[in-house]
């Protein structure tokens, strides 16, 4: 696999010329936060980030997306037949995704592909996409990304990681697909053996500063139903006021929803992002609400990352560490003290 | 700080010890600096995770609608004001209610002081009267708290609670000859394709997670006018049209009602300034009604009733 280095400029230089090959993301600075923005002539990439506002999940999975199309007019031959609406599927990198998000496509992954169920779009979006890392040199104080199977320079789920050093890019490819966007990347060097120690040690170090542990080993071991009717959940859901900021904050939250609009004589069916947060998610036609209450919902949302996930893939809790949901919660329900509550559980 | 969060435990293991409240709304310390979680407590021997400081800066009152039981609750001016109003608006009873009052100098804008420090990461804020200290991995930094309130605090006229039971301390003095309504002037003036840009602007970062909306107390509906179905009002994509409509018709719907807490911005995760909606609306309800939220029980509010010499103007 190819390893190269790219001063700063160089890399700015090849990651606008890349263009040409991929669409390319980028963490952009808006305002007081960062978001993944496609790359245009006079984008500015700032990759002096901690993590973007947003996850980069909706560059795969987009919060409103066409599926189908057609026409409402009676008189017309063609009223009411749907048509898969027109998608676009050109080859794309996140360029600075860090570990945490790109380790949640793999987790949000058998919700969209398996035996059962294929969702086209997500897949096809999914495998034109490249995930080109960046490590975490200074991971936040909320991040617990080595409690949940992934870390600041974890590779696994990468086709291409970078090392942030100061003046220049380390760029290592990882898979195939990676390879080919290292390889259209122009300039860079091959590295001198103190730059890849430096890397390594840069990666060590990163690893040391992550100080959220979150216990999730024995959730695997507990029965669903003790879990369920634990006695924590009214105090843990109090402050929630059913916002959806978690749910579309999560970088592993693919609930949606399906809706019909009409405009004239045409109409779209989109898909939407739900979230379990909301009333409305469960609520059935009859008017019957399985999950009336808010703390139904704050469990449901709690149980299905941290158990019932669990045990129906067998590969770890549905959350990547990346701590957005502790930092933005408005009234602060924190994940890693559930998964504390959940893990440290009894039931009498 | 330290004196109202003793004072506040006290208060509470007191209350719920002698069974004259069920349960007890407050603060929490948060588990990220700059944050606190609501919390309701019904043990007395749990008094003491109550807590109190300048970072609590929800409206408490949201946890009211329509509970049964008996409630100690503390509030400052803005959330003695919701009480009010959803006292006048049937949501809870005031013989239900055990307020504990508290004198209030504001909230800490916690964007602003991201920004002060370059956004870098605070790992902790010690508070002292008056100014607060920031740390982070490889600073210190300490603010004057008066230059870092929350903007609806900097233009607070009603920081002490104007119902109570007992209060947690002495009454602050209220701020006077503030320039409340300096920002929605300057929208005022602009003109309409302006105003729409502005306001276009303002929200296109807006990922309809209902944030804004739920953390206020005004917004009770059963259904919200953008849940309903049949009709469906509002479409649920992010399309920008949909969008507008959404913080259009909430903002109409608080209006007269609105104390200006500021816990909707405060919950915003993308920072969306959705007070400049409710403040032209409190802006005009005081000019043209001399009405402000929340203030007396004696009165409906000023959207509720009718009386011939209303202003009438804008009918021609």
């Amino acid at each position: 696999m190819t390893t190269k280095v790219f001063t700063r400029q160089e890399w700015d230089r090849a990651l606008k010329a890349v263009r040409e090959s991929y669409k390319i993301f980028v963490p952009v600075k808006e305002g007081d936060f960062h978001n993944f923005r496609t790359m245009e002539e006079d984008t500015v990439p700032d990759f002096d980030f901690q993590n973007s506002r947003l996850s980069p999940k909706s560059i795969v999975y987009p919060q409103s997306e066409r599926m189908f199309e057609c026409l409402s007019d009676r008189e017309d031959p063609e009223a009411g037949i749907l048509k898969e609406a027109e998608k676009e599927y050109t080859p794309q990198a996140i360029v600075g995704i860090r570990p945490c998000d790109a380790h949640a496509f793999h987790i949000i992954k058998p919700n969209f592909d398996n035996p059962e169920y294929r969702d086209p779009w997500w897949i096809r979006r999914f495998e034109s996409t490249v995930l080109v890392g960046l490590g975490c040199n200074e991971p936040c104080s909320t991040c617990f990304c080595t409690s949940v199977g992934g870390g600041p320079f974890h590779e696994e789920y990468l086709d291409v990681i970078l090392y942030d050093m100061g003046d220049k890019f380390l760029a290592k490819g990882l898979t195939q697909k990676g390879e080919e966007f290292i390889n259209k990347m122009t300039g860079g060097n091959p590295p001198e053996d103190a730059v890849l120690k430096e890397a390594e040690d840069l990666a060590a170090s990163a690893a040391g500063k992550i100080t959220s542990l979150v216990p999730t080993e024995r959730l695997r071991e507990k029965a669903v139903n003790d879990l369920f009717d634990a006695p924590f959940w009214e105090d843990v859901a109090f402050a929630c006021i059913n916002c959806g900021t978690c749910t579309y904050l999560c970088p592993t939250c693919w609930c949606f929803d399906i809706q019909d609009e009409t405009w004239e004589n045409h109409v779209d069916r989109i898909r939407n992002w739900d979230s379990c947060m909301f009333p409305l998610f469960t609520l059935e036609a009859s008017g019957h609400n399985p999950r009336e209450n808010k703390s139904q919902r704050v469990r449901q949302r709690f149980m299905h990352k941290l158990k019932y996930y669990v045990d129906k893939y067998e590969k770890g809790v549905q959350c990547t560490g990346c701590g957005r949901c502790v930092c933005y919660c408005p009234v602060n329900i924190d994940i890693r003290q559930v998964a504390r509550l959940m893990d440290e559980y009894n039931a009498q | 700080m330290q004196e109202y969060t003793e004072k506040i435990r006290e208060v509470a293991k007191r209350l719920l010890q002698a069974g004259e409240v069920d349960v007890f709304i407050g603060y929490k310390k948060g588990s990220v600096p700059m944050m606190n979680e609501p919390i309701l407590i019904s043990d007395p021997q749990k008094a003491d995770l109550l807590y109190w400081d300048s970072n609590c800066g929800l409206n408490l009152c949201t946890y009211l609608t329509k509970r049964t039981d008996r409630i100690g609750i503390i509030a400052n001016g803005c959330n003695s004001r919701s009480i009010v109003n959803h006292i006048v608006e049937n949501q809870i009873n005031r013989e239900q209610l055990y307020i504990v009052g508290i004198p209030c100098t504001g909230m800490i804008d916690y964007r602003a002081v991201n920004r002060a420090v370059d956004l870098r990461e605070i790992l902790d804020i010690e508070e002292a009267t008056g100014r607060f200290t920031v740390k982070g991995k490889d600073f210190e930094e300490t603010f004057e708290k008066k230059d870092y309130l929350q903007t609806n605090c900097s233009v607070c006229i009603h920081r002490n609670p104007v119902i109570y039971d007992e209060m947690v301390a002495d009454k602050v003095e209220e701020q006077r000859d503030i320039e409340i309504f300096e920002d929605v002037r300057n929208i005022e003036n602009m003109g309409s394709d302006q105003k729409w840009e502005f306001f276009t602007n303002m929200i296109s970062s807006c990922i309809r997670c209902y944030a804004c909306r739920n953390v206020c107390p005004l917004c009770y509906c059963p259904t919200c006018f953008v849940d309903e179905s049949q009709p469906q009002w509002v479409g649920k994509s992010i399309d920008p049209t949909d969008t507008m409509t959404f913080h259009i018709l909430r903002a109409y719907h608080c209006a007269g009602r609105c104390t200006d807490c500021g816990a909707c911005e405060r919950a915003c995760p993308v920072g969306i300034p959705v007070r400049q909606f409710t403040k032209k609306l409190n802006k005009d309800t005081l000019e043209i009604f001399s009405w402000e939220a929340g203030l007396t029980m004696e009165q409906r509010p000023v959207l509720d009733v009718y009386r011939p010499d209303d202003y009438n103007d804008f009918i021609t």
